[in-house]
């Protein structure tokens, strides 16, 4: 990263040595350390460098909101405070940002649903908001059980949005999230989803990088947009509002803008292909039957093709890292071989499945499932029993729960 | 019976302290140099409400998370969880795995003609631990009831070392610690109880030894043998 006048090596206020990112990420040593998905998200947090952070606390968000006001309280953060709704929060995101500070949110179901608007207003305004999204179910009745249904709604928003398996995949991409969100071609919010629940209430180890080490802060002037300044093009949205069809130029910025930010989105591809070594992991990919998948599906999935093993069935697996950008390309690739596509998903309409089925010849070999929701666990035995019932093969009646 | 993974199911009532053992029983694991996951399913939080919590235990890395639909062990931290179904299935021992084992806070059995039977079929043992009784008893309050049922599932099954149980408590609550709202105020709770931090760990670290001498002699005297190791080896 060519910086003229580089903070690198020099010390913030708690004392922490702003660090290169690259190699804080990948060569400083890493400590093992057993934490719930909450507290790992405190601790990226400890060390990003943030200037805000708005919170409202919707659960089971709540841990990670109420830890980094702690952080707040030690000093880690620049601003911190609640807004009055999901809605207000998300806006007030966009006002700091706007204002040149690296923002952090988090949110989850309800909320995120409450705050949609603000998402593609967001990646219209090139704000490079990083926003946590520990999914739950959204429909009534209610639940605060993790469901993948919100992520969804989240794709067509302009947002970059990555789905992360574990805890350790949380904390490294939330510092690697800001350093592909700020990049002068990209700059767009990042939706970093997870399965709430089995990520965020889940102690599991991660490796975290050390405490006195943190990004490079946020530099404004990166952006493609000039910070504060609503007046002027591409972005005058304010005094001049392209809503107003005053002219055909209005029309035609408004168009061209649209097509802009998904250009950017395509233009984030290398820089996480960078970050992230690849926008998806893919193990055995010479077998016949793959499972590919996203979250805490991919867990489940690895358990399955344990199973599997035992039974002599060979089974390969896609995690697919970001759903924006879509690994296209890398998906095509990596199913070329197989003959069935099992894709289990938490949510009831397997937007998952969709979404691989539009990208892949033969999409007949797609099964999308098993499907379960409402905040339901994925046991890896249905996972199996899926896979051997389409094969054929003799599957005993699963005794779970309620028989 | 030695399994790669024991898969332990926490089936309390919201104030009880269910988290809170899976989370302990997880980290003593870790500390004993196993692989460990624990997980809590809970509701808005609220006392007296169905809470579960889930701890998986092997020896290889484990990527399972979520609800333990098929559980080793299951342990009942309340009477209620049976008597009125404060459950997040009915039976409470649906998917209970054959060779598994039952763990009953109550000094009285809970369990009908049919339960039983049931349980007998699929080799399942049961053990009743007066828990709560237990926890007054030794730390003068029912707050450390959780601990009789970390002492029970460990001194069954050995899954964790009394050391790293010791060490596990100390991590959870001689340093801050939040989890969420509820969760605070309920530390604030127990703490009240204790003239010092020190005392809290003391007696809790004193309930949990005397649940797992009890359970372990129970476990010996009735030839449960329900183990986390390499199968292959032992065989």
């Amino acid at each position: 990263m060519a910086e003229t006048h580089s903070v690198i090596g020099t010390k913030n206020k708690k004392g922490q040595t702003y660090t290169d990112t690259w190699k804080m990420m990948n060569e400083a040593p890493r400590t093992p350390s057993f934490y719930t998905g909450s507290e790992v998200i405190k601790e990226a947090i400890r060390r990003a460098s943030c200037d805000v952070m708005i919170a409202y606390p919707i659960t089971p968000q709540s841990e990670a909101a109420a830890l980094i006001g702690e952080l707040f309280a030690e000093g880690y953060i620049g601003d911190y405070f609640r807004g009055e709704s999901e809605f207000a929060v998300m806006s007030q995101c966009a006002g700091a940002a706007f204002g040149g500070a690296r923002v952090f949110t988090t949110t989850a179901g309800p909320g995120t649903m409450r705050a949609m608007e603000n998402f593609p207003m967001w990646a219209g305004a090139r704000l490079p908001i990083q926003m946590i999204v520990t999914c739950r179910g959204i429909n009534s009745p209610l639940s605060i059980q993790p469901d993948t249904l919100e992520i969804a709604y989240l794709l067509n928003t302009g947002m970059l949005v990555w789905h992360a398996e574990t805890a350790q995949d949380f904390f490294d991409w939330i510092l690697k999230g800001y350093m592909v969100s700020e990049e002068p071609d990209v700059h767009l919010p990042l939706a970093l989803c997870c399965d709430g629940f089995f990520v965020t209430h889940t102690k599991d180890v991660v490796n975290l990088t050390p405490a006195d080490m943190c990004l490079p802060p946020y530099d404004p002037y990166r952006s493609p947009v000039p910070c504060m300044d609503m007046e002027c093009p591409p972005v005058r949205m304010m005094r001049d509002p392209f809503v107003m069809k005053s002219n055909y130029i209005s029309y035609a910025t408004h168009a061209s803008w649209q097509q802009e930010i998904w250009a950017a989105v395509e233009r984030s591809r290398k820089h996480s292909i960078k970050w992230l070594n690849g926008l998806i992991d893919a193990e055995n990919t010479d077998a016949e039957i793959m499972i590919v998948a996203s979250g805490t599906a991919v867990s489940q999935g690895r358990e399955a093709i344990r199973l599997l093993e035992d039974e002599g069935v060979r089974c390969g697996l896609v995690k697919v890292k970001t759903l924006r950008p879509w690994p296209e390309e890398e998906i095509r690739e990596a199913t070329k071989n197989a003959k069935h596509i099992f894709v289990p998903e938490f949510n009831v309409t397997g937007w998952l499945a969709k979404e691989i089925k539009a990208t892949i010849p033969n999409h007949h070999r797609v099964h999308a499932g098993p499907h379960v929701c409402g905040g339901m666990t994925m046991p890896p035995e249905i996972i199996v029993s899926e896979i051997k019932t389409a094969l054929g093969m003799k599957t005993f009646s699963l005794a779970g729960r309620g028989s | 019976m030695i399994k790669k993974r024991l898969n332990i199911r926490m089936s309390g009532l919201g104030g009880q302290g269910a988290v809170t053992a899976a989370h302990v029983m997880a980290m003593a694991a870790n500390r004993d140099g196993k692989f460990s996951i624990s997980n809590p399913f809970f509701g808005a939080e609220k006392r007296m409400a169905p809470a579960e919590s889930y701890c998986r235990i092997g020896i290889e890395r484990i990527y399972d998370r979520g609800e333990l639909v098929f559980p080793d062990v299951i342990e009942v931290f309340h009477p209620q969880v049976i008597t009125m179904g404060k459950s997040y299935t009915m039976p409470f021992y649906s998917g209970i795995k054959e060779g598994g084992v039952v763990i009953i806070n109550s000094a009285q059995p809970l369990l009908s003609e049919e339960d039983i039977q049931r349980l007998k079929d699929l080799n399942v043992a049961t053990f009743y631990i007066a828990g709560t009784e237990l926890a007054i008893e030794i730390a003068g309050t029912e707050l450390s009831t959780n601990m009789t049922m970390i002492g029970s599932v460990a001194g069954i099954t050995k899954c964790v070392s009394m050391e790293a149980l010791d060490g596990a408590l100390q991590e959870r609550f001689g340093k801050k610690f939040v989890a969420s709202g509820g969760t605070a105020s309920l530390d604030e709770a127990i703490k009240k109880k204790f003239a010092k931090k020190e005392m809290l760990l003391q007696k809790n670290l004193a309930t949990v030894k005397r649940a797992y001498e009890i359970a372990s002699e129970w476990a010996e005297k009735n030839h449960v043998e329900l183990r986390v190791g390499n199968p292959a080896v032992a065989a």
